[in-house]
């Protein structure tokens, strides 16, 4: 196959960046994504040119390192991570447009590469469930209904990688906020600080600016690990709910 | 590290919603939702029209005395009023910051062709349009300011104001927003209220439906009178 | 032990001293760690913030270590090279993690596991560790629950179990197939409650690049920001290495691009003693290469040989498609040799039964590289659905990766390395030959022997994290005075320009080959001489490959760019000139090491029907390197050998068989 990619290329955070072109041939259909941006740098290498710098990690759609937006959609025409797509979902000849993922609170640090300390961030604001190491009950003392340890689960799945921001309009962090809220405030354990983690998590969310949510479900679209948008609605049940629970108190 | 926005102070009650994004979201679902039940009243009660002038007038007049002895002439209208503009000023502030937040937490525009996230557009200026629509409607048929009608009355006031072409087109055009808004806006208020089925396929069908209806009822009127069903 | 001439000594290396772990009390096993713990010496709490505890690695070793020590009231600075610590590459563990809670009441215990553990790393093993992991193992779980990990239930709200390879009761917890990742996002939340906290001072995208050792303790570490380039040193009292293992020598592995050796590599260069360095454990089930283009191999889970039938054509070089291959042209070679395990048999078994059908020209698929694993029969038996609801997710990342469709033809799979058990040495305080140098998780040789079972990983990784380190450090720290290290202090200004020194020497040399290209044919001659089967001669060639392509490599590497800016391949070339440099060790470890034994089978050392032959009264022992500095040949001057001998009062050694 014979691409044409238009990347950003940025050197650092504070310089101004733009697309560059660069042809590149013999791409094999079977090769990931990241293997052609690797077949591209070792030809830049030689030449004598910077190259792209792009955060990957364990190339198998689970650390959530990868992530760039691809002719407009975060992770590319599949829905899945950056790393599990693969050259066969393109044609030859294809113009491909590369981006980093777009948000303010995204500041770009070089080429595609991205800073995501946001989010790291909103997770230690209310994030977890407070159980010191030393200090737990057994661990079949509380049963969870499967229903719930399974909803649970299904929201836990999330990786972190940011592609319901970048694909965002707004650059909202909704779905990543939701998941968590939705993960931990569905748990028996999790109900000490139910009130608590949903108020602060939003609060460093709004701090960090993000955008707000309207409602437009691409988040859910671009989500490699499917987070249902049902999880936005229970986000803000789980924030009504805080916010009745503080008004008493 | 990014610079962060300034933090507001913390959420503490519902006295205090506003500090958040998604308090502002629950501000404009609220307000919103108030707003489309009187959007529901207004049309129903416009559909008297279909029974004639005499009726339709009565109508219209029954409106300013609800509430009376308890109440003095026009008082319920005008509880009712200020209560739309607080309502409306609420949406509109919450509309107006939000979106500017929004929009400072995408500096940098993507180059590749944008796929979708339509309904977002879709509101704001959607909004602009019901906004536009609101002031001309009001000096329309409330005033009656710029209403080629000779008399006072409502239905003098409808079947002239829509005697007018241009009136036609803009109110069509108007309505068009309105269901778009309602489309989007109905189920997108309930799930920011945390109704966890807004986004199911049956709620969602039922928003298009339900827009569909009040654009529908709404154009009945000013297509009746270009048709001459009234007049 | 019997002192004669061990093959390749003074060749390439010389034997040292013994070497014993002082720290595991005698007597019995069951409460060794009780008392350990007992005698252990405690930091008052109002004392323990003016500790420093630095802690490399945020996987389930070192996130939870760091979390544990912050909880406690240590002051812990903690370093990754990825943007966020919940990125480490305990996340793609898939199958589950082992604890002998006998919620089953099939007979498990925790002596059952202890015993389960020795015997599957094929007597290679510390019966002391061993048993103390099999015991934490239950504690282990109900730390997770308590956090919020959503494992597996039943219907009942219960915890729910499954069996694993080669254990006969149903031990292993799980999260669907992303065990790893809920048990690390669960460490994660701990450890961004104590970052959020103040707590412990996170440097994301920091790599170690050096120890600093003064008056012979670990004292700091020099570390690179990945962002700006900017070194920096970190001092304290201790210095945890929660780095991961060594499995990217090879180039293709199932780990992370990311995973390295270079911490644990740079503490051997200082002091450190470098335990059984060439077991490798090598995973059947993987997805073929695709091609030269190839960056990593991707896992599909063990599980699918509960179901899948492994076969290659009869014929050397049938080119057909599977489908027009007839059932009696087919070898079910592990149902042909193993006839009581088949399909089933434990991971090293089958790989290098993968290999030998390759070897002798069956291979299926591009190169000849892949055996069958076919679900027809699966398919027919219990139907499409069925399968597609057992294994759905794995069939669909297959079809992703190799775009062909295993409901209607085999998968074709092949071997791929996986894990390391061998890494830095150890004593029973985890605790590596430099004083306040601790090693956690797979960066330790300590628990799995010479192979690991599947689901021991993230038990051995959360043990050594939540439960032992505290316990350990704070003896550490309780028992020793801590003068202030000046950050002008010799010792320090000195690996401060040594890195300097190298980051400097790579950006200079501007050759004409790529760091990727050095890296790729690292991996192919360790997975040519140092990979599923190893012979003598095998291993002199390679190293003496390894020992030219180090000097090639510091002739002809081309860097890009400079040292302070984010610079991947600066990052690259940093960690293949250590993978280099280990991968040679692996050989000599190898070389000397003339028996079969777990992930290490020699071909000289089998039995006669070709099965793996333990020696143990000349190899039942842990070989700890010791660095001697630069060596002659290019490569590191002769390493220092030194044996641990293994002592079994309790699992007395015996052969595996499986036939």
């Amino acid at each position: 196959m014979k691409l044409k990619l238009k990347i950003w290329r940025q050197k650092n955070a504070v310089d101004a960046g733009g697309m560059v072109s660069y042809d590149l041939e013999g791409v094999s259909t079977d090769m990931s994504f990241l293997e052609m941006l690797d077949t591209l740098n070792e030809k830049l290498i030689m030449e004598g040119e910077d190259p792209v710098a792009f955060d990957h990690d364990c190339r198998e759609g689970i650390c959530g390192s990868c992530g760039v937006v691809i002719n407009g959609d975060a992770h590319g025409p599949e829905q899945t991570t950056t790393c599990q797509l693969h050259m066969r979902s393109f044609k030859d000849g294809e113009e491909i447009i590369i981006e980093p993922w777009r948000a303010a609170p995204f500041p770009v640090i070089k080429d595609l590469v991205v800073d995501r300390g946001a989010f790291d961030r909103i997770i230690g604001a209310g994030g977890y469930i407070t159980a010191p190491t030393g200090s737990s009950p057994e661990g079949n003392s509380t049963r969870i209904p499967k229903p719930d340890a399974d909803a649970a689960f299904a929201n836990a799945t999330c990786i972190g990688c940011g592609a319901c921001v970048a694909a965002c309009p707004n650059g909202s962090a909704s779905l990543f906020v939701s998941a968590k809220v939705t993960h931990l405030n569905l748990l028996p354990q999790g109900q000490p600080e139910r009130t608590t983690r949903v108020l602060d998590m939003v609060e460093q969310m709004d701090a960090e600016g993000f955008g707000g949510c309207t409602n437009t479900g691409m988040c859910t679209v671009s989500c490699p690990k499917e987070i249902p948008f049902t999880s936005i609605a229970n986000l803000n049940k789980e924030y009504r709910r805080a916010v009745q629970q503080s008004n008493k108190a | 590290m990014v610079e962060t926005l300034s933090k507001n102070p913390r959420v503490t009650g519902f006295g205090t919603l506003h500090r958040s994004t998604i308090g502002r979201k629950m501000i404009m679902a609220v307000s919103g939702l108030a707003m489309l039940g009187f959007v529901v009243v207004h049309m129903v009660g416009n559909l008297k029209i279909f029974f004639g002038e005499t009726e339709f007038n009565e109508y219209a007049h029954w409106l300013r005395t609800i509430g009376e002895p308890a109440l003095h002439h026009e008082w319920f209208l005008w509880i009712m009023r200020v209560g739309l503009i607080v309502a409306l000023v609420a949406h509109f502030w919450a509309a107006i910051t939000l979106s500017r937040h929004d929009v400072k937490a995408r500096p940098v525009k993507y180059q590749a062709k944008r796929k979708g996230g339509y309904a977002t557009t879709l509101m704001r200026w959607g909004g602009v349009t019901l906004a536009l629509f609101i002031v001309y409607h009001i000096l329309d048929m409330t005033t009656g300011t710029v209403n080629p009608a000779t008399t006072n009355e409502p239905y003098d006031r409808i079947t002239s104001g829509f005697g007018e072409w241009y009136n036609v087109v803009f109110y069509t055009l108007a309505m068009g927003a309105l269901c778009a808004h309602i489309w989007h806006g109905l189920w997108s208020a309930a799930n920011t209220l945390g109704w966890n089925r807004a986004t199911t396929a049956g709620f969602r069908t039922f928003a298009v439906v339900f827009a569909l209806a009040v654009a529908f009822g709404f154009l009945l009127i000013p297509y009746s009178v270009v048709f001459g069903l009234v007049d | 032990m019997t002192d004669q001439t061990m093959v390749g000594e003074g060749e390439f290396y010389s034997v040292g001293g013994p070497l014993a772990d002082d720290k595991a009390p005698d007597g019995e096993i069951q409460t060794r760690w009780e008392r350990r713990k007992f005698a252990s010496k405690l930091v008052n709490p109002a004392n323990r913030r003016k500790h420093k505890v630095i802690v490399v690695g945020t996987g389930l070793a070192g996130g939870a270590a760091g979390a544990s020590l912050a909880e406690q009231g240590y002051h812990v600075v903690q370093f990754c090279f990825q943007d966020s610590p919940r990125r480490a590459h305990s996340i793609a563990a898939q199958g589950g993690i082992n604890a002998a809670k006998n919620y089953r009441n099939d007979g498990d215990s925790i002596y059952r596991l202890f015993y389960d553990t020795v015997k599957g790393g094929d007597f290679r093993g510390r019966e002391s560790n061993i048993y103390r992991l099999a015991e934490n193992s239950v504690k282990i779980i109900d730390q997770c629950v308590a956090q919020g990990v959503p494992f597996a239930r039943e219907y009942s709200g219960l915890l729910d179990t499954r069996s694993f390879g080669g254990v006969q009761v149903q031990r292993t917890f799980y999260a669907r197939g992303q065990t790893g990742q809920q048990l690390l996002i669960g460490a994660y939340q701990a450890l961004s409650k104590q970052i959020d906290a103040g707590n412990v001072e996170m440097h994301a995208r920091h790599e170690m690049l050096d120890l600093i050792i003064v008056d012979g303790r670990a004292r700091g570490i020099v570390a690179r920001n990945l962002v700006t380039g900017e070194l920096s040193t970190h001092l304290g009292d201790a210095v945890v290495l929660a780095t991961g293992g060594y499995g990217n020598v090879f180039y293709l592995s199932t780990n992370a691009k990311g995973s390295n050796t270079s911490a644990i590599w740079r503490a051997h260069r200082r002091g450190a003693y470098f335990g059984n360095p060439c077991y490798t454990q090598i995973h059947p089930t993987c997805i073929p290469r695709s091609g030269d283009h190839q960056s990593k191999l991707t896992l599909m889970s063990e599980s699918l040989r509960n179901d899948g039938r492994i076969w290659v054509p009869k014929k050397h070089g049938d080119n057909r498609p599977a489908a027009q291959i007839p059932e009696d042209e087919r070898d079910y070679y592990l149902e042909r040799i193993y006839p009581a395990f088949g399909n089933l048999v434990p991971r090293d078994i089958a790989s290098r039964a993968a290999k030998n059908v390759c070897d002798e020209g069956r291979g299926v698929g591009p190169g000849g590289q892949g055996v069958y694993l076919d679900f027809a029969d699966a398919i027919k038996r219990m139907g499409e659905p069925a399968v597609r609801e057992k294994y759905g997710n794995l069939f669909d990342m297959y079809a992703r990766i190799t775009s062909e469709n295993p409901y209607k033809q085999p998968m074709r799979i092949y071997p791929a390395v996986h894990y390391t058990m061998g890494g830095l040495w150890v004593d029973y305080d985890l605790q590596t030959t430099i004083p306040g140098l601790f090693a956690a998780g797979e960066a330790n040789f300590s628990d799995h022997g010479a192979n690991r079972l599947g689901a021991s990983a993230l038990m051995q990784g959360l043990s050594d994290g939540y439960f032992i380190l505290p316990t350990v450090l704070n003896n550490y720290i309780g028992s020793q005075k801590f003068a202030p290290v000046a950050a002008d202090a010799p010792e320090v200004t000195e690996v401060e320009t040594l890195v300097k020194e190298r980051i400097d020497k790579l950006l200079s040399i501007n050759g004409d080959r790529t760091v990727d290209s050095f890296h790729r044919e690292l991996g192919q001659i360790m997975w040519d001489y140092c990979g599923m089967a190893r012979n003598d001669a095998g291993l002199r060639k390679a190293i003496s490959e390894i020992r030219q392509l180090r000097e090639e490599f510091w002739k002809r590497v081309r860097v890009p760019g400079t040292g302070a800016e984010l610079n991947q391949s600066l990052e690259k070339a940093n960690r293949v000139a250590d993978f280099i440099e280990l991968g040679e060790l692996m050989c000599i470890d190898a070389l000397m090491r003339e028996e079969s034994c777990g992930g290490h089978f020699r071909e000289e050392s089998q039995t006669a029907d070709g099965e793996a032959e333990r020696q143990d009264d000349k190899f039942s022992f842990v070989a700890a390197w010791e660095y001697a500095g630069e060596g002659r040949f290019g490569g590191t001057q002769e390493p220092v050998l030194h044996k641990e001998d293994l002592i079994f009062d309790y699992v007395h050694p015996a052969q595996r068989t499986y036939a």
